[in-house]
Parts: C-alpha cells; structure tokens; sequence
C-alpha cells in the first residue's frame, strides 16, 4: 500500500501555547485513519495545518510527495484534499443541491456537470431526496452528511473529517459509519478526528493518539485501546484496565 | 419532475420579463415627457443598482462608493466628448475599463492586506469622497464648474449617441434590459455559484476550492465598469456633469437604494426598488414645493425606507414573490419556495 499524506516533525504553536508537538504520522490510500485524543489534545490544530487553514511553526505535510503547508485552503483543496468544518457551514442562501455543487466547481466549470456530481455526491451520503431543500430545513445528521457530500464533489483523494459523529445520538452516528464505509470500500482515503471512541474502534483500520499536542500511541485500534498511556490520558492515572 | 417544474417556472419567469419590457417600451412610446424623463432615470438606476447588486447581492462585497465608478464613467464620455468631440461610445468604452482597472486596484489593495467586510465599504466611501475632491479642484475637467454638453440638435445620432429625451428613454431601457439579462446570465453560470458561496461564507468557499482572492477582484471590477457605462449614459441624459453631483455620497446612496428596497441578490429587485422609491421621491419633492414644506420628500424617503426594511426586510420582490405563491397555492408554492434560494 503507498503512504498518501506524509507528517513530518508537525509543530505549530500559538503565542507560548505548544498545541501541537513533534507530531508525525503517515496516511495510507485507501484506508480510514481516526485522530483521536481527550479535549484540547490539538486534534482540530493538526488537522487544520493539514487542510492548510494553519501554517506551521515547524514541519512538514507532504502530499503525494509535494510539500503542502505552506499552500492556502484553496490550493490544498485543488491538489485532492477536501475537508469538512466541526461547526456545520452550509451557504445558508443556497439549497442542498446548490451547496454540494460548489465544489464540482474546483475542477469543472460547466453548471450541469456540476449539478449532476452534485446529485451523486449527495446520493452517497443518502441525502439526494433532499436536494431542494433549504439547509435550515435538515435536521442536524443531515447538515452534516451535507458537509461530507459538498467535500466529495471536490474529488478528493483524501477526505478529512472534522468530528462529524459530535452530538449526534448513536442511531444517527451508526447511519454515518456505514456511509464512511461505503466511501472507503471505493477507494477514498479518510482521516477522521473523532472525539467519541467506540465510532472509532468501528470504523478506523489505524489510530492515532494525540495529548496536550504530543503523539503518545499510533496503532490498530484494539491496540490503542489496551495501552496504558491512552487510558491514563483520557480517564486520568491510576486507572488501568 | 424537478426539471418539468423548472421548466414551466422558466417559462413563467421569461413571459413575465417579456411583459414588462412591452409594457415599458409602450411608455417610452406613448407618455408625456415628463413621465418618459422621469422614468429614463428609474431605469438607469435600474442598471446601476443591478451593478452594485451584483457586487453586493451576488459577490458579498460591500462598496458604499459606487459614485466613484459612476464618475469616473461620466467625466470619461464627458472629458472626451466635450473637450474633443469624440464619440461617447469610445468615453463608454473607456470609462468601463478605467473603472474596472481602479475597481481591480482598490479590491487588490484591500484584500491584499486582508481588510474586508465593513472596512473594505469604508474603503471605497474613501476612495469616492478622495476623487471627488480631487476631480472638483482639477481646472481640466471642469473643476467645481463642472462640464456642459452642447444642447441636442434634435436628430437622433447613434454613433454619436445624441438624441432626445425619447431617444436616451430607449437608451436606458435598453440598459436595465441588458443589466437584467446579465445578471441572469452570470447568476446561472458557475460564476454566480461560486460567488454566492464565497458571499455566504468564505472560509468555507475557499475550502471547497474557490480561489476568493481573484473572485472578489473579478466581482468588483465587473461591477465598477458597469457601473460606469451607467455613469456615462446618466452623464448624457443630464447633459451637464458636476463633481459634488456624480460622485458624491449621495449618489452612492441612490444607487443602493434601488436594490435594497428592491430585494437584495434578486434580478428583478432593482427595477422593482427603483420604480417604488424614484417616482415618489419626485412626487414627494413637487408636493412639497406646492405645500411650502421643504424637505417633505425627504422626510418620506426616510418613512418609506425604514418601512420596507422594518416589515420587508428582503426587500419588495421577494415580497412579490412570496404573495403571488399564496395566491396560485400549494404545489406552485413549493416550487417558488425553492426557486427563491436559487435566486
């Protein structure tokens, strides 16, 4: 399997705050891959330095082999890497359909072949009913599946998913792994940062563990869970299994 | 099914646009000279507005100095004609791009330097009151005398776009049919997609690949250049051009006034504005006159304009809009419902 997306020695701080520390992994294609760590761990830090929203103090992000941090949101975008925002952001004034189409327009400009990529973005995701209706009518699992679709017509080769399971209850969150799943089984490579752990265990192949901004573990998922420096970060120390 | 109902309201849309350019080709034909110089203004500040609704409404970039695209686009047909006698169709042509390049630069500068929002409007408020003091110091183009066109002869010269009053009534119609039809076309083209995006939110946009940077400029300077050919043939219609005039504050206000009331980012928003608040601002100021209350027109205008945000706040089209879906009922309720967001 090739690595994707290279980390090397990542680093960003913020005044004298260290959010993220030394950090490196490597992405596998194919392959769904979790961040996961305990709050303010720099999840959402290390993933904005890859999306390129944040440069960083030191380190690299290699993509396909080419160095990508240094590049705005709209190049990392172009080059195959789309994202999605923790806080839902659909274009308020826009419909669904519309909002899954603007990302077609990275690599197209004719309208109907942006509409009917829209349309299979939005049917992957299970929201292609819904297409004409206005953003503020989805409920919340919808917007985000919507943020997922309008990532998709960028056509990515890597997909970067910012906790799209928070707040949802787990019946909605189940609809979501399976849909993950499927996008993987076609080839799409995911990184997800995920805050809630039995998601994870379900649908990540890999793992990677961040705390106050370090890596301390990296492995399969049943792994992870069994090391003592995980538990330790997210229920305290003392408490081993 | 979508496409069968998106087809029928297509066909709606079109009748209706059609109808009313009859309607108002009738006028042009038929009204007294009052009525035709009173509504050849409307229908520049049809176009004008569409202008800065393009800007606004579709690209999401505030400009509170559109005064300095009109300006620069009357003083180009006014400089040219009056001083050499060249045809103001080449004081059009070159009004367009001296707006469209400043409007480029000032957009370049600001973004560059990452001021946005409200502080890039405050910007171009800056850019307009800096050239209009310059312009009315500036002996070669009139200064605060400002500058005369030679009265018409009474022909109609279309090279040389003289004419009377019918003539320029023609003029603008043919404008704001032009403004309308073109900003149906972008709007429908995936530069209205990307920039209603960007306008909505543009983090997010620039995210999901959209270059923002060169798109804002693009937005501003296509708005400043039409802008400018509105300037140019308003310059025409007046026959005079003076600096505190064509680019003061005040006709910045004027232009925005169109869509506001109109219906902000809708194609048909700033006829509907212009029509609704230019004729009772006349009205307002002969009545006035006739009763000795100074300022009554003004007073109005205020009324009327903190109406219309107070109960309508998209403003009257999409007022329109919405009362024509209570009427037909249900299923074409739906359907306008989700025309609206694609407007």
């Amino acid at each position: 399997m090739t690595t994707l997306l290279e980390v090397e020695n990542l680093s960003r701080s913020f005044g004298g705050l260290v959010a993220v520390k030394d950090v490196s992994f490597s992405l596998r294609a194919g392959r769904i891959t979790a961040l996961i760590g305990p709050n303010g761990a720099g999840k959402t830090t290390c993933f904005n330095l890859v999306a390129g929203a944040l440069k960083p103090t030191s380190g690299r992000v290699l993509f396909e082999g080419r160095q990508i941090d240094n590049s705005p949101p709209e190049t990392v975008c172009r080059m195959g890497i789309a994202r999605t925002f923790q806080i839902v952001r659909p274009m308020r004034e826009m419909s669904v359909l519309e909002n899954a189409m603007i990302g077609a327009f990275s690599w197209t400009r004719n309208v109907s072949e942006a509409r009917s990529k829209a349309y299979e973005s939005l049917e992957s995701v299970g929201l292609a009913a819904k297409a004409h209706a206005r953003t503020d009518q989805l409920t919340l699992p919808d917007r985000k599946m919507l943020e997922t679709a309008k990532a998709l017509s960028t056509r990515p080769k890597l997909l970067l998913l910012d906790e799209v399971m928070a707040g949802l209850r787990p019946t909605e969150a189940a609809g979501i792994v399976g849909v993950l799943q499927k996008l993987a089984e076609g080839g799409l490579t995911i990184l997800l940062v995920e805050h809630v752990m039995r998601i994870v265990m379900e649908v990540a192949s890999h793992v990677v563990v961040l705390h106050h901004g370090a890596k301390i573990a990296e492995g399969p998922p049943e792994e992870v869970v069994a090391d003592p420096k995980v538990l330790e970060s997210y229920l305290g120390a003392g408490f081993h299994a | 099914m979508q496409k069968k109902f998106d087809r029928g309201l297509e066909r709606t849309r079109w009748l209706a646009g059609i109808t009313v350019f009859a309607v108002l080709g009738l006028v042009g034909l038929l009204a007294n000279p009052y009525v035709i110089s009173l509504m050849t203004i409307v229908l520049l500040f049809t176009f004008l507005g569409q202008s800065w609704n393009l800007m606004l409404g579709i690209g999401g970039q505030l400009s509170i100095g559109h005064a300095l695209f009109v300006g620069l686009g009357a003083y180009s047909v006014g400089v040219l004609y009056v001083k050499y006698g060249i045809s103001p169709w080449v004081g059009l042509l070159t009004g367009m791009i001296l707006a469209g390049s400043v409007g480029a630069s000032i957009a370049w500068l600001s973004f560059r330097f990452e001021v946005r929002g409200i502080y890039f409007a405050l910007l171009t408020i800056a850019a307009a009151e800096f050239a209009r003091i310059m312009f009315s110091g500036w002996e070669f183009v009139g200064a605060m005398q400002g500058l005369f066109f030679a009265a018409p002869t009474g022909g109609i010269e279309i090279s040389m776009l003289r004419g009377d009053a019918r003539f320029y009534y023609f003029v603008a119609l043919a404008l704001a049919a032009l403004g309308i039809i073109g900003t149906e076309f972008i709007s429908r083209s995936y530069l209205g997609y990307v920039w209603r995006a960007m306008r909505d939110d543009e983090s997010a946009a620039r995210a999901l690949g959209v270059r923002t940077f060169q798109h804002k400029i693009l937005v501003i300077s296509l708005s400043a250049a039409t802008a400018a050919a509105g300037g140019g043939v308003l310059a025409l219609v007046q026959g005079s051009i003076f600096p505190d005039s064509i680019m003061g504050m005040g006709l910045s206000v004027d232009v925005l006034i169109g869509p506001v009331v109109g219906g902000l980012g809708t194609t048909f928003g700033p006829l509907v504005g212009s029509l609704a608040a230019i004729p009772l601002n006349h009205l307002m100021s002969a009545l006035g006159d006739s009763l000795r209350i100074p300022g009554l027109n003004n007073i109005t205008y205020g009324v009327v304009l903190i109406s219309v945000i107070w109960f309508l706040p998209d403003g009257i089209w999409p007022a329109i809009v919405r009362l024509c879906k209570a009427i037909q009922g249900p299923p074409t309720a739906w359907l306008w419902q989700s025309r609206k967001v694609e407007e």
